[in-house]
């Protein structure tokens, strides 16, 4: 009650009349979205903490009565008893994740201080074709890339992942759109007029004004490459990632036990936490984000 | 006379074609440190995403099973594609629904969310924030909801019907042409709420207050009023890039399909263009096929997106 009186105050500063029953409309409505939204990954925790018994309780019940860590520790035991070590996948993933996002934030960033911040012959095509591939999905050039990689000879190495994960197009978006409306082009020009040379310009007076993009790019890498899962590249057992080994024992019959959960719930702590970390700079980011026709 | 007019024109244009040439060439020496900061990206941006586009275009005139060299058969793959493949057609049907059901709710929904959470304290909007935006980076958490509507009576949906005494026997969820899509479209829209969403959370916090109380003087009397004539005209950038991100993803419902309805899901139902991709791609190994049914695809994807900037572009006009 405090909270809707605080609010309609506040608006009523911009001197437009609002209703409180249109104000409980909103807050209605958005709690049913909420838990619209929340509630299925409640459901998939609630179940990774569940006795053997309670998940084939009948009827089932939606929250756990005596929560368990068993599913963990059978997830754990059966990570151990896997042909190929497990810490390998997490190794693998760990690998994946790790250079796959540093290559991209930095290669990415390179390119975007040119386009943004200098003037060449290309410079426009560059870009327009970095726009134009936001429009269609990985999906359609998944047979071509096959053949490339294939050429290259890079099947069945982690090349094949990391290499074309420092292209993503995303990325050198999100990052030329910030640094454009972000860096004052003053602060260049006056750090040329004392020398510094067009690399240092870079990594020490922009690299640091956009560290909220960079962070931003960071998180897109990292949710993109750490739920990276079964590839065609990628043949060999001991090269595969942890979401592979983890789907495998979702697959693998006991997906209603809970460790497959458990798995689930395993695989999306990453992603989240990184980005609750990190949630004011993305925002900050996506600001800039914004596309001219 | 004439002749030598035209000559002498051809040598004028030629020299200028040359001098502009020329001048290019000065420049791109003198701005060479912007090539050697842009070169590593855009050469594996050009390898992996530039010029798989064109190979796609020309396998897609070939027949090709990744053993022999392609065989040229001009635009046979497509006459089969659209006169012989009713599958293919089928999926065409299938992907329009979910992309056509997905794409423009999933945009609402993310600009409503957004739009609805702006003027909430902060710590609250941060919270939301988080809690709508989740299921689009928690991985294969989707699923879940395989387990909540799971076929047997142990599944959460159906005990709970049974229990009340809605159904008699335990729904087929993922198997029954009925109730396959609307729980895709569901699905698909639960793991939708993404990029374009945070892009409009930042372009609404972006946004001059100083224009609502200036609209305020102007006769914007309402909340509508005021989303119509200041608020979307403000974040129109955003709306844009969001509509990209939106379309692109509603296109790209596959895995879902494939892991909630398997491959193939019964008697097609759930068919995507996609999955006919996956088909042919990964398991007949028809490689000139399955690249006509990837440029098809292709086409689509940009057409759409072209269509709906020049719709979006006459927002508050």
């Amino acid at each position: 009650m405090i909270k809707l009186k605080r609010i309609r105050l506040s608006r009523n500063k911009s001197g437009i009349r609002r209703s409180y029953f249109v104000d409980f409309g909103i807050y209605l409505f958005l709690l049913f979205f909420g838990l619209f939204m929340v509630l299925p990954m409640v459901y998939a925790i609630s179940n990774s903490l569940k006795p053997l018994e309670e998940i084939w309780y009948f009827p089932p019940r939606f929250f756990v009565r005596n929560p368990t860590l068993k599913n963990f520790r059978d997830l754990f035991r059966i990570m151990s008893e896997s042909w190929v070590p497990f810490s390998r996948y997490i190794f693998n993933t760990f690998l994946i994740t790790g250079v796959g996002t540093f290559g991209h934030v930095v290669l990415a960033s390179l390119c975007a201080y040119a386009l943004s911040k200098h003037d060449f012959p290309g410079k426009n095509l560059m870009f327009s074709m970095v726009v134009l591939s936001l429009m269609f999905s990985g999906v359609v050039t998944q047979i071509p890339n096959f053949i490339i990689v294939a050429k290259l000879g890079w099947i069945d190495s982690y090349k094949a992942i990391i290499i074309p994960a420092f292209g993503s197009s995303l990325g050198l978006y999100l990052m030329k759109q910030f640094m454009e409306q972000m860096i004052p082009d003053s602060v260049l020009e006056s750090a040329r007029m004392d020398g510094a040379h067009e690399w240092k310009v870079f990594w020490k007076i922009v690299m640091p004004l956009v560290k909220p993009a960079w962070l931003t790019l960071t998180i897109f890498s990292i949710q993109g490459l750490w739920g990276m899962g079964a590839n065609k590249f990628i043949q060999s057992e001991e090269l595969k990632t942890l979401n592979y080994a983890l789907s495998q024992i979702l697959a693998g019959g006991i997906a209603r036990a809970g460790t497959g959960s458990a798995a689930a719930v395993l695989m999306m702590i990453v992603p989240i936490v990184a980005f609750i970390i990190t949630q004011s700079n993305v925002i900050e980011t996506m600001s800039t984000s914004g596309m001219k026709d | 006379m004439n002749t030598g007019l035209a000559v002498k024109n051809n040598i004028k244009a030629n020299f200028n074609v040359k001098h502009r040439l020329s001048r290019t060439w000065k420049e791109v020496k003198k701005k060479r440190i912007c090539y050697l900061f842009a070169a590593p990206y855009m050469i594996i941006f050009f390898t992996f995403t530039a010029l798989p586009v064109i190979i796609s275009l020309f396998l897609g005139f070939t027949s090709f099973n990744l053993l022999e060299a392609p065989v040229f058969v001009g635009v046979e793959n497509y006459i089969r594609l659209f006169l012989d493949d009713d599958i293919f057609i089928k999926a065409i049907g299938n992907t329009f629904i979910l992309a056509v059901m997905t794409g423009p709710i999933s945009y609402i929904m993310c600009l409503m969310f957004a739009w609805l959470i702006n003027e909430l304290p902060k710590a609250l909007r941060t919270i939301l924030t988080l809690v709508f935006y989740a299921p689009s980076i928690s991985g294969n958490v989707y699923l879940v909801w395989g387990i909540l509507f799971n076929k047997d009576s142990y599944g959460f949906a159906n005990s709970l019907l049974l229990r009340f005494n809605i159904i008699t026997s335990p729904i087929l969820w993922f198997e029954d042409p009925k109730y396959m899509m609307p729980l895709l479209i569901i699905v698909s829209l639960w793991t939708s709420i993404g990029t374009s969403f945070l892009s409009f959370v930042a372009g609404l916090q972006g946004i001059d207050k100083g224009l609502y109380e200036a609209a305020a003087v102007d006769g914007v009397k309402n909340r509508w009023q005021e989303l119509w004539y200041v608020t979307l005209p403000s974040m129109k950038p955003q709306l844009m890039f969001g509509a990209v991100m939106s379309i692109t993803g509603s296109f790209g419902v596959g895995g879902i399909v494939t892991a909630l309805c398997g491959m193939p899901s019964k008697d097609y139902a759930a068919h995507t263009i996609i999955n006919h991709l996956e088909d042919y791609g990964n398991i007949r190994f028809e490689m000139g096929y399955a690249s006509a049914i990837a440029t098809v695809l292709f086409f689509i994807m940009i057409f759409s997106n072209k269509i709906v900037q020049k719709i979006l572009a006459r927002v508050g006009d």
